[in-house]
């Protein structure tokens, strides 16, 4: 028999937390992301762990900050509107220094919006999260057994560095079902001596705090703070390439975007037109290397999302101006069709939009 | 109305297995109600579809009631412009496939009981808690008598990949709809991955289901690229061929 099973992409997330060694899930439920709580709700009490619906995304979130205190791995899930809740609790992890993993299964907005797949909080993810200067690890997932290898990967980096990562999938990874593959090799546990676990009367009191009564010392965990981001913008990120080789046109796409960009790709290079595909899977840290050289040789970068218009800014900034960024998007729910990519495409072949 | 998730995936040719044309060469008796429940993500709406094309090449009077009221994507409604073309009724609510992320039942459900002459196949929610809205219906269902209710099993689903587990999900579906199974359709499937090795090995799998449950499996579905090798090694071996897409 396969070891593959056929799971959800919300299912995916669950089953790879357990995994990892989550064994504390706090949440409560909104569409499109409620398969992973109830996945949690079923299976926790079955190992030993804990599995609580909140009474609020924000009760749920200071679950997580009281949970990670004390060192162990613990994570929460929800969907846009719930993210945006949840903000608060997320800049006193940050500023405690605390690592959780958060899942963010987006959809349309803003306000209520609806339940169907949106991107539209990219901004909120690698920017503008809460108050405070502070920012996540944002991984971005494109296939079911993506949305399980960034769970298990999200934990690691979230310790490592302690800090909060973000998976940020879209109605569609949660919903999608395919085959996975769940075999890991778990690495052992990081020391967190910083960890309220107990004295035992042999060290000193360990305190998880975000206040500080001495302006001087804020600033100094500040600048610390950020000499922990400037590493992990060295050495945490992650994209792949597609065709890009010998491509004169880029298309730059993350999540369900970049699958959809891809049939473009394929029926455009049918087509004889040379043109590839960056995909950064991590958000935040934004993968620079790949647009700055791509900007060196390509005429065109078109950024295919379901929004606005996001990422298109980090584009704009890794690509230094260097060749003009298109935007081909779709909001509120909707998503692009390879038919509307490859037109984009076309357009830029012909000499360009601008 | 399709929703966005569901277009993407007709678009972008994922058949996740059991967009289904449901054509087997033995003529499969139909009752009057028949009825599809399972643990989610089982195969249950794909099934039921493709069961109401079957349906409707041996009866006029024909109706296909949605009765989801857990999982507001991939419904039967996505089958809409179909059930049209063919002439079958769609008995949905009208949220469906909408914003409205609410548990609306169709009024015009009460028709699937009261309406003796139509021949109906019921898509049952996911698990117990989508069973609840089959509770509301059990009695009329139960006083005609004239209904089968099948129990979609597939192996390689993480919370059902066990017999005991499955039995468990299949008791607590029946006290939640108020209606015993009366058969299993063993669909286990991986998607397009799907080999015929993988079908061979989980018929141990729902025999075992079938023995625990004291049901009988009532056919293995595959998808029709599956079924020349699969032919004569598995009993009551049903071809499903991928429904056309619909945009």
């Amino acid at each position: 028999m396969s070891d593959k099973v056929l799971m959800k992409g919300n299912e995916a997330i669950a089953e790879a937390a357990i995994i990892a060694g989550c064994r504390h899930y706090f949440g409560y439920p909104i569409t499109p992301q409620t398969e992973v709580a109830a996945y949690m709700a079923k299976k926790m009490p079955k190992i030993g762990g804990t599995f609580l619906q909140a009474e609020s995304e924000i009760a749920a979130i200071n679950m997580v900050y009281g949970v990670s205190s004390t060192g162990k791995r613990v994570m929460t899930s929800s969907s846009s509107p719930g993210i945006s809740l949840k903000g608060e609790g997320i800049s006193y992890l940050a500023g405690a220094d605390l690592p959780a993993l958060l899942i963010n299964v987006q959809r349309g907005g803003p306000g209520l919006g609806g339940i169907q797949p949106s991107q539209s909080d990219y901004f909120q993810a690698t920017k503008g999260t809460a108050h405070g200067d502070f920012h996540m690890i944002v991984l971005a997932p494109c296939s079911v057994q993506e949305m399980a290898d960034l769970t298990v990967k999200g934990f690691d980096l979230a310790d490592k560095y302690r800090m909060t990562t973000m998976i940020l999938a879209d109605g569609t990874m949660g919903q999608m079902m395919e085959p996975v593959s769940l075999d890991y090799e778990i690495a052992p546990p990081v020391e967190k001596p910083w960890a309220t676990t107990g004295t035992k009367m042999e060290r000193k009191h360990n305190i998880v705090n975000s206040l500080s009564l001495v302006p001087e010392e804020l600033e100094k965990l500040n600048f610390e703070r950020y000499e922990r981001y400037k590493k992990i913008e060295e050495t945490e990120c992650m994209y792949e390439e597609y065709m890009m080789e010998d491509a004169e046109i880029c298309v730059t796409a993350f999540g369900i975007a970049a699958r959809v960009s891809k049939n473009a790709i394929n029926e455009a290079r049918k087509q004889g037109i040379k043109v590839g595909l960056i995909r950064p899977i991590t958000l935040w840290p934004f993968p620079k290397a790949p647009y700055k050289a791509a900007a060196e040789k390509v005429k065109e970068v078109i950024s295919v999302e379901l929004n606005m218009g996001q990422m298109i800014e980090d584009v704009k900034l890794a690509t230094e101006c260097k060749v003009p960024v298109t935007l081909c998007n779709r909001a509120g729910g909707m998503i692009p069709s390879p038919e509307q990519v490859l037109e984009a495409i076309k357009k830029a072949a012909k000499g360009g939009t601008k | 109305m399709i929703s966005p998730v569901s277009k993407l995936f007709f678009e972008m040719g994922f058949s996740f297995v059991l967009e289904n044309l449901y054509k087997n060469g033995e003529k499969m008796d139909y009752k009057r109600i028949t009825l599809i429940a399972g643990h989610y993500g089982s195969g249950k709406t794909n099934i039921a579809v493709n069961m109401a094309f079957d349906l409707k090449t041996k009866y006029d009077n024909v109706a296909v009631a949605d009765l989801d009221i857990v999982n507001p994507y991939f419904r039967t409604k996505d089958s809409m412009l179909e059930f049209e073309d063919k002439g079958i009724r769609l008995i949905c609510s009208d949220y469906a496939n909408t914003n409205v992320d609410i548990p609306a039942l169709p009024q015009d459900m009460y028709a699937v009981i009261d309406d003796k002459s139509m021949m109906s196949i019921v898509d049952i929610g996911g698990d117990d808690r989508g069973a609840y809205a089959l509770g509301r219906y059990a009695p009329g269902i139960l006083e005609e008598g004239n209904y089968e209710m099948l129990f979609v099993i597939n192996c390689f689903r993480p919370l059902t990949k066990n017999p005991q587990d499955v039995i468990e999900v299949m008791h607590e579906i029946e006290t939640a709809g108020g209606i015993k199974f009366t058969g299993i359709i063993n669909n286990s499937n991986l998607g397009n991955e799907t080999t015929s090795e993988d079908v061979l090995s989980s018929l141990p799998y729902a025999k075992e289901v079938s023995k625990q449950a004291g049901l009988p499996v009532v056919m293995t579905s595959v998808m029709e690229s599956l079924y020349e090798s699969l032919s004569g090694k598995v009993p009551d071996l049903f071809s499903l061929s991928l429904q056309k897409k619909i945009i």
